[in-house]
């Protein structure tokens, strides 16, 4: 299509249909990127804010010192268990429920459709605020479900232990209509041949899943891992609004972390560092993630 | 017998999907203090309004849902005019380097928005803007994302067209008014939802360039008066309906122009 042509374009014309959005970006993206990347190897604090006189070069010292504070330790920990276990709850669920929609059990797909996806839609606070009730030790919705089963209280949000995965079922539960929709893509995408050659070959529904569906949407599943994965990471609002990184910092997460260090205390130097470390972070398991997609399809 | 089971497993899924969005709604018409108790009701015992004329009588709620509402149509217009124009630039006009510059835009989509958060205040302080509208609009403008989403709809445009209308001498600008936009109709419809439900939601952002409660949008809003007000479950689920109904009912309508954007942004380029 490339070829065939629009030769007869000048070009000043394509630029001014580019160049806004192109400034745009530019200047509050790209710019603050770089920006962030120079003053994470400076004393950028609440003094330099009054008067740029007071800010010094410190090289890697942010790095090192952040290396040596015990919460962003442990931020970064909160954070990791919220990926590990967060990400492949959420896919499986999704998985789940865009096998139940590919099914063909009922007529109404279109509305279980809708129903799944509704949490995707809604604003995380205002959900966070219904969840915090629904969590409620004393009043809340799930715990007297559980004493259905002779399960006595939790204090889902009040208890070190509970609280992230506290918050990693309320994430599960608000994202996980997301991929479902990519996955459902993904399924009506593979031919139905194949599973009629499975069927031929006697497969059950488990052979045929495992031999063709799974395959099949592999490049699907990776693409929604590695989605799912940098927004995982990304953890904010939910203990923003429900726990204030307590109790005792169990849920704490690294941009908890920047956000305290930057905009309550105006460490920015600190907080610019903290947002490079995450982003190398991402990139990294990014990278290893599409390395073993490769591994495993050589 | 396995058609039933999937069925009541489908049910099961789609009640807990949407329970706890129903039971706010139940909730919120509630008389203060009736949600807390043991065991939760799920009803009302007798439905009102009061809530609502709580919100909108002492906190201010009819405040924050203008904001609300002017920022995410603000940020709907920016975005179009911006995206739109790069968009169909990159699919279909030529100029130096627009390969090269378009691959390192998708390239910019690796680095976490934070990332630059902490210098963008900066910026924004520098320029005056903190604490004003324009502080939120900013980001809006243009984005990797909108200018993707038209450029892979507009590929599809065929150049005969275009090159009909040159032949007969109209203008790029014009094609581009004449021709190209009522084509992108639908991509125009997804772009515009994405960004409006995208700023409407948002949180992160306006929590750190508005200070002045006057500004708050409603998720920011929300968050404090949920610290203020931690005990009043009924208020809470009052002020979460008028925060989530109004997108959630865009979205009902919308359904069919959100879903292919979803699904055109999460294809690898």
């Amino acid at each position: 299509m490339r070829a065939g042509g629009t030769k007869i374009n000048p070009h000043g014309a394509a630029w001014c249909f580019v160049a806004p959005a192109l400034l745009a970006i530019g200047v509050f993206f790209f710019l603050p990127v770089l920006a962030a990347l120079a003053m994470s190897l400076t004393d950028f604090d609440i003094y330099a804010l009054a008067d740029l006189g007071n800010l010094r070069f410190v090289g890697l010292r942010n790095y090192v010192e952040l290396l040596q504070t015990p919460l962003f330790w442990q931020a970064l920990g909160n954070t990791f268990y919220f990926v590990i276990v967060g990400v492949p709850l959420s896919i499986a669920a999704s998985l789940g429920a865009a096998l139940l929609l590919n099914a063909r059990v009922t007529g109404l797909k279109a509305l279980f459709r809708t129903a799944y996806f509704a949490p995707v839609v809604t604003s995380l606070v205002a959900v966070a605020v219904i969840w915090r009730y629904v969590l409620h030790t004393r009043y809340g919705m799930l715990n007297y479900a559980l004493s259905w089963f002779g399960i006595g209280p939790i204090d889902w949000l009040g208890d070190p232990d509970w609280a992230m995965p506290a918050i990693i079922l309320f994430a599960v539960w608000k994202n996980f209509g997301y991929n479902m929709i990519i996955l459902l893509a993904g399924l009506q995408s593979i031919p139905r041949d194949l599973y009629e050659a499975a069927d031929l070959d006697g497969a059950g529904t488990w052979a045929a899943f495992r031999w063709v569906t799974w395959p099949m949407l592999g490049p699907t599943l990776l693409m929604v891992s590695i989605l799912s994965m940098s927004g995982y990471f990304q953890l904010f609002a939910e203990p923003y609004v429900m726990t204030q990184g307590g109790p005792v910092q169990s849920t704490v997460s690294v941009l908890y972390f920047m956000y305290e260090q930057g905009f309550k205390w105006w460490n920015l130097g600190v907080a610019s560092a903290v947002a490079f470390v995450l982003f190398a972070i991402m990139f990294a398991i990014t990278l290893l993630q599409l390395r073993v997609a490769k591994g495993i399809d050589a | 017998m396995k058609k039933i089971l999937l069925n009541a497993v489908m049910a099961l899924a789609g009640l807990l999907a949407v329970f706890p969005l129903v039971w706010m709604v139940a909730v919120s018409l509630m008389r203060p203090g009736e949600a807390s108790a043991f065991p939760p009701p799920l009803v009302p015992a007798e439905a009102t309004l009061a809530n609502y004329r709580e919100l909108f009588a002492h906190a201010g709620i009819g405040r924050y849902l203008f904001n609300s509402l002017l920022l995410s149509t603000g940020a709907t217009v920016l975005s179009l005019a911006f995206n739109v124009t790069a968009g169909y630039a990159f699919a279909k006009l030529r100029f130096r380097g627009r390969d090269r510059i378009f691959r390192a835009l998708l390239g910019a989509l690796v680095v976490p928005a934070q990332v630059a958060m902490l210098p963008l205040f900066l910026l924004l302080k520098h320029l005056g803007l903190v604490n004003t509208y324009g502080a939120v609009l900013v980001p809006a403008l243009a984005s990797v994302f909108g200018i993707f989403l038209v450029r892979q709809y507009a590929l599809s445009i065929p150049d005969a067209l275009l090159e009909a209308a040159r032949m007969d001498g109209a203008g790029e600008w014009r094609i581009f008014r004449a021709i190209v936009l009522p084509l992108l109709g639908p991509i125009l419809v997804t772009l515009a939802i994405f960004t409006f439900l995208g700023t409407w939601n948002d949180f992160m952002w306006p929590l750190i360039v508005l200070t002045d409660s006057e500004l708050y949008t409603l998720p920011v809003a929300l968050a404090s008066l949920s610290r203020e007000h931690v005990q009043d479950n009924e208020l809470m689920m009052a002020g979460a309906v008028l925060t989530i109904a109004p997108v959630l009912l865009l979205f009902l309508g919308l359904q069919r122009y959100y879903i292919q954007g979803l699904l055109v942004g999460s294809v690898k380029g």
